[in-house]
């Protein structure tokens, strides 16, 4: 079942198409990184999902329904330019959004109460939001955007300007909301933390979709057959050709040739004298990938 | 509507409880208030103290009697002048010597008379002298030419041009009602044009601070555009009605509080009202009595329509103001400067609208009043001004029924503006970017 189905979806600006007939699935439950240069569409994709555009053609379908007027109510989206009412106190702030999402006066309180004492800040209530530093007015826009308990939350490059011991913090929170139920899509251009998060991805270029799935199984799709080992002694200058050997920052790379397999390259280097302490495939980097398909593209539509 | 209530609750409550509304709501009527008493002292106030002004007058001009004032006061020698000459000094007893000579020519028109002193004679001490001598020397040629007083008494005629209506569904107005109506309709017309400049601006620049801070990127992914603007829109104008009903019972508790520091009983001056057709005789033509005409035709006022009339043009061009206020804020970059271009269309038919309803004081019937106030973006300007004389019933109508059109119109023009613009960042749109908005789906 998914969370989110995009279908052919086409936004056309004045003098650019922003996005371009782009399709792809959002299975519920999971973490999904919706990837992309600045300028790729992203923006533009994810206010057609939280209704504050409409598509020129295409659909969008939430849990199943097409979007309506109770979308806004069932997605939790914090975007990536996004301030706060400073002259407001955090209390009467958070209240406000939370009601504009649909809850009651008393259901705001009860969960208002509930993020507040679990980010351990109950003393913040009568505070003005000109008072708190950046990334306290972050913590404040991530309990906004989760208030209202929504199905999807749209995260988009939540973790700009935090610390790393509030990114974790953050980080243990999207993990927790997510075993319990809630799908996450988030946008980024930091791609360790794609990898370190999502489990599956889509990358968008110029409007339009360039590449889908998990991430375990886009890797694989464009591994380049690389091993990286660790070990001691020398190896012959003979071997070393056949394998394009060269040294990476705390081992070495090979790579097979045609038709070998791993176990032929351990095979071979077990028969020289030298000792292996560390053996593994190396995988091209989410970012590596990235890169690769951007320059690519970029390539494509100059040529 | 849930939001659109909110989102009015928060506008009007941030507003209403910030200390600068309060300090302004509250010490505006205080501040014209301390004014009006600080000027009303001043112009009643003369000099320090009296001076003595010691007279010689050989020819019995002046007949020994010349009225002083507060800060004159007259004194007759019947020495001769050398002689007092030297009884002066600089700080003495008495400030100088006024001399009349005495008049050869009765034909004669002009008379030159003499003031002896060290002081420099001020404006005020000359204008007060040769005032009374005026007077003091008419009376003198009076009695020398043989006139008698109670003939050239007659030769004054003060006249009062009365309208008179010919058909009988008229209502009969005098010229003092007239003037009373022109002031009143002017003054309208004035708060008219202010609260719309006001409260325009102040949601401009509201506008543009959520978009500067982002607040509507967190804003919009739950409410609708529409929502945010009519709800910000609403809750400022209820913020100017609070102020304008403060303001109103303030002034009224002041001026009670002025009427009894400069000394005028507002119970006489209604009961003065009441009766005033039949004044006595002699204080016809006086102040008191002008200020009591002036209550008899507020009296005659028919405030039941004005007022009334008068909060649906508020509503109106108030409505129509703002959300094109609102439109330009969102359409504006960072820069509140940049923004002039965009305000300028906007300005602009406000202050033509001031000039017209100054023209429709003046004339309330004449063409360019009344076709101006059937446009909407002059009519709740220029109308008010023209309320208080009795305009046709159509016309107000007609007025009324476009104004209330074209603040659907002006409203639906803003939002879809307001929709792109708060989108949007870095440089101001330009005008014909905003117009290619409008129509965009």
């Amino acid at each position: 079942m998914n969370i989110l189905s995009i279908q052919d979806v086409v936004k056309r600006y004045h003098n650019h198409t922003a996005v371009d007939h782009v399709s792809f699935d959002i299975p519920k439950g999971k973490i999904f990184g919706l990837l992309g240069p600045n300028g790729a569409g992203k923006t533009s994709l994810i206010r057609i999902i939280t209704t504050i555009t409409r598509p020129d053609s295409g659909q969008v379908l939430l849990d199943g329904a097409p979007l309506s007027k109770r979308t806004p109510e069932e997605i939790g989206y914090m975007p990536e330019e996004r301030g706060l009412y400073k002259k407001m106190k955090v209390g009467e702030h958070l209240k406000y959004l939370g009601r504009l999402k649909g809850l009651s006066e008393k259901e705001v309180k009860t969960k208002m109460d509930y993020w507040m004492e679990r980010f351990e800040i109950t003393n913040w209530y009568k505070k003005k939001i000109e008072e708190l530093s950046k990334g306290m007015q972050q913590k404040i826009q991530f309990i906004a955007t989760v208030l209202h308990d929504p199905k999807l939350l749209i995260l988009d490059e939540p973790f700009s300007g935090l610390d790393p011991v509030n990114t974790n913090l953050i980080k243990d929170e999207i993990d927790r909301l997510n075993k319990q139920g809630t799908s996450i899509i988030f946008s980024t251009h930091r791609m360790e933390q794609v990898e370190e998060i999502c489990e599956r991805i889509v990358l968008i270029n110029q409007g339009k979709k360039i590449l889908e799935g998990q991430v375990s199984d886009i890797k694989n799709q464009f591994k380049e057959n690389l091993y990286k080992i660790k070990f001691d002694g020398e190896i012959s200058q003979e071997v070393a050709q056949r394998y394009q050997m060269v040294a990476d920052r705390d081992g070495h790379l090979f790579s097979l040739n045609e038709g070998q397999t791993s176990n032929d390259l351990l095979r071979e280097l077990l028969a020289a004298n030298i000792t292996i302490h560390a053996f593994e495939e190396k995988l091209p980097s989410v970012n590596e990938i990235f890169i690769n398909l951007v320059n690519e593209s970029k390539l494509q539509t100059n040529g | 509507m849930d939001k659109i209530l909110l989102i009015f609750k928060r506008e009007y409550l941030t507003r209403v409880f910030k200390k600068s509304f309060l300090l302004t709501t509250l010490l505006t009527p205080l501040a014209i208030f301390v004014l009006v008493l600080v000027l009303g002292t001043i112009m009643t106030y003369d000099s320090d103290d009296a001076q003595t002004v010691l007279v010689s007058d050989p020819g019995n001009i002046l007949n020994g009697d010349m009225n002083g004032s507060n800060t004159i006061s007259y004194q007759f020698s019947d020495k001769d002048l050398e002689q007092i000459k030297g009884e002066y000094s600089k700080n003495g007893e008495f400030a100088g010597i006024l001399y009349v000579p005495e008049i050869s020519d009765l034909s004669n028109r002009n008379h030159t008379i003499f003031y002896y002193s060290d002081e420099k004679l001020s404006i005020d001490v000359n204008r007060t002298i040769s005032r009374s001598v005026r007077s003091k020397i008419k009376d003198y040629k009076i009695v020398q030419l043989g006139i008698d007083p109670s003939q050239l008494d007659k030769l004054n005629t003060d006249i009062t041009l009365d309208p008179e209506p010919i058909s009988a569904d008229v209502e009969d107005s005098t010229s003092d009602s007239t003037f009373v109506r022109a002031i009143l309709g002017g003054a309208m017309g004035y708060i008219m044009f202010f609260i719309i400049i006001i409260y325009g601006m102040m949601v401009m620049r509201s506008v543009m601070e959520e978009k500067i801070n982002r607040i509507v990127e967190i804003m919009i992914s739950s409410v609708k555009p529409f929502q945010m603007m009519l709800g910000k829109i609403l809750g400022v104008g209820a913020v100017g009605l609070t102020q304008i009903i403060i303001w109103t019972v303030l002034i009224m508790v002041l001026s009670t509080v002025a009427y009894s520091i400069l000394g005028i009983d507002p119970q006489e001056m209604s009961e003065l009202a009441a009766n005033g057709a039949n004044l006595p005789a002699e204080m016809e033509n006086s102040t008191a009595a002008e200020i009591s005409n002036i209550f008899v035709e507020l009296g005659k006022v028919n405030w039941l329509m004005i007022i009334p009339l008068f909060i649906i043009y508020f509503i109106g061009g108030y409505i129509i103001y703002t959300s094109l206020f609102a439109a330009v804020g969102s359409a504006i970059g960072d820069d509140l400067n940049e923004g002039n271009s965009l305000t300028m269309p906007l300005m602009m038919p406000i202050i033509l609208a001031v000039y017209i309803m100054f023209k429709a004081v003046e004339s309330p019937n004449s063409s360019l009043a009344v076709w101006s106030s059937m446009i909407p973006f002059l009519s709740p300007i220029v109308m008010p001004a023209r309320l208080a004389a009795d305009i046709p019933f159509w016309q107000i109508a007609l007025s009324v029924a476009l104004l209330a059109l074209f603040c659907f119109f002006s409203v639906w023009i803003a939002a879809r503006i307001y929709r792109v613009g708060i989108l949007l960042y870095g440089k101001k749109a330009s005008i014909k970017e905003i117009g290619k908005w409008i129509f965009t789906k």
